[in-house]
């Protein structure tokens, strides 16, 4: 087996007694204190990320908007340069290669960040679109760390260590600005569905920011936090995993993305407007045969990622992610069903070690922050 | 916490506790401990049987699910409902309160195979390993 990666903050998560997994080929933090008191940090305080593991390319050249919007579903023409857009990135057949996030410095500079584990082959896969295009790219993941600050609390634990005002990096917006005197890309982004930042900074500066950051929020309650809470909270704010919700076999149209899917991006004669589109087009016009729905266990049971699903008996489908919701207090799933079952209210069964327990279709997101 | 010198141990981190031909199962704090935060409980019903080495229950955490093996054959007596209710009971205390069924044994010869505290011990003091 190929050695585990770790980021520039191992030793400090090994310091601060973290359970450290195997996630994806990098060795990493999935909890501290415990994955429910994680959890509730960040919904009411705040809670600290190290996702230095994400993979980071920088596109350069006079084509960059053009590739990058060949490249990804959403429409990197319509944001202003400062600004981050979510995008799936789709194989021709409107198979999912990856989400990422979509930094615009220019027209000609974006930096697309994209999920650690996929790194290599999203890089690959780039490499291999850019035909015909005048850009460069670069992987630069392994000369960036990455933190996010999470919760309530975030934005005034980071304002004491910046030199940027804060307040003005609106959601989904970056600046170049410093934290503690560090050079770093800071956007206002995040994966939990709380308010928070994400910021990008050499390595070599890592183990000061974090614990930095760590000491800036101790008054707040903030908490350092593993993949585990990280996990819990993006699920109960309805943010797609790759490899639950999305992947090779699920559309992002199936995925209940369609928001991030510009079918109408013009396309040239000769050319897809950007890879899938032909297919994704099909799919929207034959309708989708199944969806993306929120599920509550009614019966006693967890469901978990690909347990099947099924209605009186018969399969119509499988759980992408399933867990005790912390924060709601109960048993909550997401799945693919058929289209025809999709609708809130709707009886189904989860298929527990062969057992079928009864759960119902209901509204997601499961949660949503109070905004102020 | 510290491990009660009464109870036998099994390799995969269950514990019981022989009264009689009355044996209470639970899992130990290791168990709890690598499980973390658990959430979910699902145990056999009074006049079940058991077989000793076979899953009669689950423990799922947020982020696991694992079998709970029996040590012993025999018939439920009685289930600990208030770790149904209560999963947490098992992380704050699985020694006590967090016990999980009591089974009248057929026979209490497989719990020789058990491990007393000291050997239990340096299993764990292994697996750091």
């Amino acid at each position: 087996m190929a050695e585990l990666k770790r980021t520039p903050l191992y030793a400090e998560h090994v310091a601060a007694k973290a359970k450290v997994i195997d996630f994806g080929g990098w060795e990493m933090p999935v909890q501290y204190a415990g994955v429910i008191e994680e959890h509730k940090a960040v919904r009411t305080k705040a809670g600290l990320f190290d996702v230095s593991h994400m993979g980071e390319v920088d596109v350069q050249g006079p084509d960059a908007l053009a590739f990058v919007n060949h490249l990804i579903t959403n429409d990197a023409s319509r944001i202003a340069d400062g600004q981050i857009l979510y995008s799936p990135m789709c194989y021709p057949n409107g198979g999912i290669v990856d989400d990422l996030l979509v930094y615009r410095y220019s027209p000609g500079h974006f930096y697309l960040v994209v999920n650690a584990s996929n790194t290599d082959k999203d890089y690959a896969w780039m490499e291999e679109q850019k035909q015909g295009f005048d850009v460069a790219l670069a992987n630069v993941s392994s000369q960036t760390a990455q933190l996010a600050l999470q919760g309530p609390s975030a934005e005034r634990i980071l304002q004491k260590l910046s030199d940027v005002d804060l307040r003005k990096i609106k959601y989904y917006w970056f600046t170049q600005g410093k934290i503690d005197g560090v050079p770093c890309l800071i956007s206002r982004t995040g994966y939990t569905g709380e308010d928070g930042f994400e910021f990008y900074f050499s390595p070599q500066y890592a183990a000061g920011l974090w614990n930095r950051v760590l000491e800036s929020g101790r008054g707040e309650g903030i908490q350092p936090i593993g993949l585990g809470a990280r996990d819990t909270l993006r699920f109960e704010a309805r943010l797609p995993l790759y490899g639950n919700e999305l992947g090779p076999d699920i559309s992002p149209l199936e995925a209940g993305l369609g928001i991030f899917v510009k079918l109408d991006k013009p396309s040239r004669p000769e050319r897809e407007g950007f890879v899938g589109q032909t297919a994704l087009l099909r799919q929207k016009k034959e309708g989708l045969s199944r969806r993306l729905v929120g599920l509550e266990m009614i019966g006693r049971g967890i469901a978990r990622s690909h347990y099947p699903v099924s209605k009186n008996g018969a399969e119509v489908g499988f759980v992408t992610s399933g867990s005790f919701s912390p924060t709601l207090d109960k048993n909550i799933a997401l799945a693919l069903v058929r289209a025809d079952l999709a609708s809130v209210g709707e009886d189904l069964e989860v298929i527990i070690r062969n057992k079928p327990v009864e759960a119902r279709v209901i509204p997601t997101p499961f949660y949503n922050r109070q905004r102020v | 916490m510290t491990n009660p010198a009464e109870l036998k141990y099994s390799k995969d981190h269950d514990w019981a506790k022989v009264e009689g031909n009355v044996v209470t199962l639970g899992i130990t704090d290791h168990a709890q401990e690598s499980l973390g935060d658990v959430v979910f409980v699902e145990l056999p019903g009074v006049g079940d049987k058991i077989v000793a080495g076979e899953s009669y229950g689950t423990v799922e955490s947020v982020k696991a699910v694992s079998d709970i093996v029996a040590a012993v054959s025999g018939t439920v007596v009685e289930v600990n409902e208030g770790v149904v209710d209560a999963p947490d009971t098992l992380n704050n205390d699985p020694y006590g309160e967090g016990w999980l069924v009591r089974v009248e044994a057929d026979d209490l010869k497989p719990l020789d195979n058990l491990l007393n505290v000291q050997q239990y011990e340096a299993l764990l003091a292994e697996e750091e390993h």
